[in-house]
């Protein structure tokens, strides 16, 4: 028995260091690919051990950092204004539809339970917001279609209220004499942090993340999100120096393209690995929470 | 007496109306971003012409319809979509209680804690970042696979952008690589919650570790795994776009293989201005997308009520 036990711990830690490796590793040759010497680049390619080290890309970086750091702005604008956005919408619709005493709460739980089933797709949405409403090359672009509020996230959030707060601590807080709005304020987002928590992570990485709505709806490379960025390099290296004001034809004959393309990923997405960390027991408690009901 | 209850009445009335003022914002999103598209889907019975507007273009009745089914696209995004999913159902299901099983046995904490951190890693990123990795390993020129991997078995550099036969494998491997963690997560809760005295009995009876997984810890998370099959089932009919649209890299000749319904949609409405087709294509998913959820949602109530959605 003991024996059999060392061995399944052995073949366990085995298998998941190799899928850790697994999930690692395009990381590290991500930044390796990023440190190489453009020459070493062309020569042996990509290598987890190049045999060239060099800056270049990242210097590079630095001079043409105007559009980066102004794409690095629109991200972070978005992702910290549409959270809030979010968080605070979805708390408001949630919480009266936790309350079982409101009438009409029945009818309008279905009506958010339904756009999970059903969808007009692309086509649909893609003309309210260019012939109704027209955002396109706005920043509202970037933070209403489809991200700012879900309905699955205020179900979650309804059941979240519905199941932790005992209707005897609201009963006793209007008996008190506080107001609806008081008591929201006052009782129930504060006992709710653990949620907020969850659902504002979960917003605040589709922001962060999101490239659709900025491929969809915007054409102004001023409005550009930093994954929008991202996505335009990959199809057009040169797109960065025709775009700045620098010297065209100087800088893009020593433009480092095959590592600078790496540097600006690395840059991308070590956002999300620092901040990843302090936030990881939300996360998981969030995938695990409880079920979700219309 | 009456004027009391009617006060009462007026008064309890009165009490509700800041929750309805509160719940404006969310209600108005919910019509505009969700409910005003439905009558949207209108289009595709419609012969759209930008400069008559949306609603002053000609009906044309079913004359998207016949174009996009008379195609061969309408044959091979439909069958991309349901293998790729499938595919996606399946293997993903697996490899996820296989590693939660895994993570269950390591009894040390730090151990394990550390590799549900790494392996939830390539769920956080965007599919953009996913896209460079991809094009770290597989680009022609430059690429880890042909500079490195390829020349160490003597084999010649492959053009990965252009041959579309490798596609199927390459997509279901970044997409079990990016999900598989996240999903492993909630059967990983469902083990810990299974009654530790099972695994004691099992132990006094001499049932070995393959033996105590093959009868207790697969049975008891089986509804979570049919649970999530059925999911899967009912959005079998929506793809994840970026994986199809940016990982190949939007590349025309790899279409055949990396086409996709969302993808085909996408294309027809902003890059070939295709309005008709692709909304025809985007009114097929919708309903057909629903009434697979409908479907699922009954065997799920037939099988078990406690775990339908509605």
């Amino acid at each position: 028995m003991e024996q059999e036990n060392r061995i399944w711990q052995w073949a366990a830690h085995g298998v998941l260091i190799l899928l850790s490796l697994a999930c690692t590793l395009p990381f590290v040759l991500l930044i390796m690919a990023s440190l190489t010497d453009e020459t070493a680049i062309v020569t042996e390619g990509y290598s987890f051990f190049p045999s060239d080290f060099s800056l270049s890309a990242y210097t590079y970086l630095w001079q043409q950092s105007g559009q980066i750091f102004h794409a690095y702005g629109v991200t972070v604008l978005v992702t910290v204004v549409g959270t809030a956005a979010s968080l605070i919408m979805t708390s408001l619709l949630a919480y009266p539809l936790s309350r079982r005493d409101m009438p009409g709460g029945g009818t309008l739980s279905f009506m958010v339970f339904f756009t999970l089933l059903f969808n007009g797709g692309l086509v649909p949405t893609y003309m309210v917001y260019t012939q109704l409403i027209d955002i396109q090359d706005t920043l509202l672009a970037l933070l209403i279609p489809w991200l700012l509020m879900n309905g699955f996230n205020v179900l979650l959030m309804r059941t979240f209220f519905a199941t932790t707060i005992p209707a005897a601590v609201l009963e006793s807080a209007s008996i008190d004499g506080a107001g609806e709005y008081r008591t929201y304020w006052t009782i129930v987002l504060p006992l709710s942090l653990p949620i907020m928590a969850t659902v504002g992570m979960f917003q605040g990485l589709a922001y962060w993340n999101d490239w659709n709505n900025g491929l969809v709806f915007v054409h102004n490379p001023d409005l550009f999100s930093l994954q929008n960025v991202l996505n335009r390099i990959m199809n057009d290296i040169q797109y960065l120096t025709t775009n700045s004001n620098s010297n065209t034809s100087g800088a893009l004959a020593q433009l480092p393209s095959e590592t600078f393309r790496m540097a600006i990923a690395v840059i991308g997405v070590l956002p999300v690995l620092v901040v990843y960390p302090f936030f990881q027991k939300y996360f998981v408690k969030g995938m695990t929470i409880g079920a979700v009901k219309g | 007496m009456t004027a009391v209850t009617q006060t009462k009445r007026r008064n309890r009335f009165r009490r509700y109306v800041p929750l309805y003022i509160m719940m404006l914002p969310g209600l108005a999103y919910l019509v505009i971003n969700n409910y005003l598209p439905l009558f949207g889907l209108a289009i595709a019975f419609k012969d759209v012409n930008y400069a008559k507007g949306i609603w002053g273009s000609d009906w044309v009745g079913l004359q998207n319809f016949e174009y996009l089914f008379k195609t061969d696209d309408a044959y091979i995004i439909t069958r991309n979509t349901l293998l790729y999913n499938g595919a996606f159902i399946v293997l993903g299901l697996a490899i996820a209680v296989g590693i939660a099983i895994l993570l269950n046995e390591i009894k040390n904490r730090i151990a394990s804690r550390l590799y549900q951190s790494v392996i939830i890693l390539p769920f956080l990123i965007s599919i953009i970042l996913v896209s460079y990795l991809v094009y770290a390993m597989l680009s022609m020129d430059t690429g880890f696979v042909n500079k490195t991997l390829l020349p160490l078995f003597g084999l010649e550099p492959i053009n990965w952008y252009n041959e579309p036969k490798y596609w199927p494998y390459i997509l279901t491997l970044v997409h079990l690589w990016k999900g598989a963690g996240y999903s492993c997560i909630v059967f990983l809760a469902a083990i810990i919650a299974i009654d530790p005295e099972y695994y004691e009995a099992a132990r006094l009876d001499g049932a070995s570790k393959w033996m105590q997984i093959r009868r207790i810890t697969i049975p008891m998370i089986t509804p979570v795994i049919v649970m999530l099959a059925l999911l899967g089932i009912g959005r079998i009919f929506y793809s994840d776009f970026g994986l199809f649209y940016q990982v190949p890299m939007n590349s025309g000749a790899l279409f055949e293989t990396t086409n996709v319904i969302d993808t085909y949609v996408f294309r027809g409405l902003l890059q070939l201005g295709d309005i008709g087709m692709s909304s025809a294509a985007g009114f097929y998913q919708s309903f057909v997308g629903f009434a697979l959820v409908l479907v699922s949602n009954l065997i799920v109530r037939k099988i078990n009520k406690e775990n339908a959605l509605f």
